[in-house]
């Protein structure tokens, strides 16, 4: 497998928008190639948005996104597809789609005008499908399928699109925990396997936590702290981002800081803590 | 999870497609072939029966002058408006139901057919002209319902539930107008307006025939080249996007070639009541998975429409019936079960 290359993947002054409702406002944010990014943050703190702007879902109403130092907008939609690629939140399948087609569907951006198939198509459909594991279902409709298996046939999809940077948002909702870490650990083995960037927008904590290189907490539409899990989960950003009090002890598994969130019937005392951070 | 590469490779890509391009050939076929004797039945039935070892004759030009005469001037156009009339209708229909993920999203019932009976209705009634003017005031009529619903529906983008609401909204206003016009009418003129308002092939000109026909080649050529845009827009306007795809251009480009068909087919054939609405779905149910079925409910349409040409001038004998009246009957029972059963349908996340 040939390695990704790496691009620059980053943000400036970026200021969105619905309507006359401001959501983020001077944002900068630079994307580490190669690595896997996570953003977290409160409801209503724009992680979505951001995701969106960058997938160039979103038009921001100032400041621009900029891929190798090109404004997003100057590129073509299959140019960008290309090298960009999203998974939205809870994406819609057509009633009756197969996993097989749907994968197939991943292809667009590298076919020309009347949709003509190239033999390369078939490969990396079939490679995706594979790194999914969703060979064994391929001719099922994706309604038939269980939450886990549909999450995987949809980033299947998003690996035949083939991106050298990938984003998801929140690809771990509606998913029980097993299905959380099966889904996690096959983005974390795409990205270490193929050097594909992967960004993603989640919910929990302790899995940031464990799955990211970089993390991105926003509070109010803008960075509140990022950097390495060890450096930026801490008592104090949980507490700014969340406004949530929490201890936080070492994940005993990975290592990665983990958050023990604290409320008014279960506070901190020096007998409930076996070993601090 | 790991990658392993012992598990049984259970169907291979080529062989999910071919299977599933095996089975629209397969449906084409059938369709096609039903089509076809519909058409010969149709060529040999009326008050002149033609026995069929004369119909081929007699269409290769070596046929008596008196068959010929009831062939091409009174039974073949009515069936060639009919076949493009329902590729058409069949087309239009799987366009808008797809477009707007909706399968009440038919231009029978979104009022874009019924904009261009209330324009017909307006020209046979109050400005008084026949013929091809009244064939471009329907046009120009279901164009400008067309309009206005996308200018009132697109606020926030081409949302599918506004289009659809919105228009059901002009289909009661169309209906209300020709309501109004057909009180104030002569009854010679209101019989003539109100049998175009409900729609029929048995006025077929060849004229108008060539009109649509040359209509039809580009928008087919045109759909041809929507057809991957389509399939993409089918993934939900943000996996669109993110595959690349203009999304907005893409939706006003299939609405455009939807909305001419249903205009071209309805200035020469009237509205024809749910031919557009019930030939996609079926064709979708006969194709299955989530494949667009184009080819499969044009020929559907041009099947509803022979067939109801064919039933409505020939099962009650000496009265003229507009075929629009049959598939009617055909189609509003589909309209109840719809609307029964929609409510109860798997949705997919």
């Amino acid at each position: 497998m040939t390695r990704t290359p790496d691009h620059s993947f980053r943000a400036e002054g970026l200021r969105v928008a619905y309507d006359s409702h401001v959501v983020i406002d001077g944002l900068d944010i630079e994307i580490p190639a190669g690595q896997v990014t996570v953003i977290v943050g409160a409801n209503a703190s724009g992680k979505s948005t951001l995701l969106r702007s960058l997938a160039r879902i979103l038009a921001p109403a100032d400041g621009r996104v900029l891929l190798d130092e090109r404004d997003i907008r100057s590129y073509s939609g299959r140019e960008f597809a290309r090298v960009v690629g999203i998974l939205p939140q809870s994406p819609i399948a057509p009633e009756g789609i197969t996993v097989a087609d749907l994968v197939a569907r991943g292809r667009y951006p590298h076919q020309g005008w009347f949709g003509r198939r190239s033999s390369d198509d078939d490969r990396i459909a079939l490679e995706a499908l594979t790194a999914t594991d969703c060979t064994g279902f391929a001719d099922r409709p994706v309604e038939s399928l269980s939450g886990g298996q549909r999450q995987r046939a949809w980033i299947a999809m998003a690996l035949a699109q083939d991106p050298d940077i990938l984003l998801l948002d929140e690809p771990t909702t509606y998913l029980d925990v097993t299905h959380q870490l099966e889904v996690l650990d096959l983005l974390h083995s795409l990205n270490r396997a193929k050097g594909t960037t992967v960004v993603m927008v989640l919910h929990d904590l302790n899995l940031a936590a464990r799955y990211a290189d970089h993390v991105v907490v926003m509070a109010g539409g803008a960075v509140a702290a990022s950097g390495a899990p060890a450096e930026v989960i801490t008592a104090e950003t949980v507490r700014l981002a969340f406004a949530l009090d929490a201890h936080i002890m070492v994940d005993p598994v990975a290592g990665s800081p983990m958050v023990v969130p604290l409320s008014r019937l279960h506070p901190l005392t020096p007998a409930s803590v076996p070993q601090s951070h | 999870m790991t990658t392993s590469l012992a598990r049984p490779i259970a169907p291979t890509l080529p062989a999910v497609r071919r299977q599933l391009a095996r089975r629209v050939a397969l449906v084409s076929g059938v369709l096609a072939v039903l089509l076809a004797a519909i058409v010969a039945v149709s060529l040999g039935t009326g008050a002149y029966p033609i026995s069929p070892e004369r119909i081929l004759p007699t269409l290769l030009g070596a046929g008596e002058s008196k068959d010929a005469f009831v062939l091409f001037r009174l039974r073949l156009p009515r069936i060639v408006l009919g076949v493009l009339a329902g590729v058409a209708f069949g087309i239009a229909g799987a366009l808008f139901q797809t477009l707007l993920r909706n399968p009440l999203a038919s231009p029978d019932i979104i009022g874009i057919s019924g904009g261009a009976s209330a324009a017909a209705a307006f020209g046979i009634l109050i400005l008084g002209v026949s013929g091809a003017m009244v064939s471009l005031l329907a046009f120009g009529g279901a164009v400008a319902v067309a309009l206005a619903i996308t200018l009132l529906a697109s606020r926030e983008g081409l949302s599918g539930y506004r289009f659809v609401l919105v228009g059901v909204g002009f289909a009661f206003l169309a209906q209300s107008v020709i309501g109004y016009l057909l009180t104030r009418a002569d009854e010679q003129e209101a019989v003539a307006a109100l049998a175009w308002t409900v729609g029929g092939v048995a006025g077929a000109r060849w004229d108008d025939i060539g009109v649509i026909a040359v209509t039809l080649v580009p928008l087919l050529l045109f759909l041809a080249a929507l057809v991957p845009r389509i399939r993409t827009l089918q993934l939900g306007d943000d996996t669109a996007t993110g595959l690349g795809l203009r999304v907005v251009s893409a939706r006003y480009g299939v609405l455009a070639v939807a909305v001419a068909l249903t205009a071209v087919a309805t200035a020469y054939a009237g509205p024809l009541a749910f031919v557009a609405f019930v030939s996609a779905p079926i064709a979708r149910r006969l194709v299955g998975g989530a494949h667009l079925a184009i080819i499969p409910a044009a020929l559907i349409g041009a099947i509803v429409v022979t067939f109801a040409d064919f039933a409505a001038s020939t099962l009650i004998p000496g009265v003229v019936v507009p075929a629009g009246i049959v598939t009617g009957i055909i189609g509003a029972p589909y309209l109840l079960w719809l609307l029964a059963t929609s409510n109860r349908g798997r949705r997919n996340a």
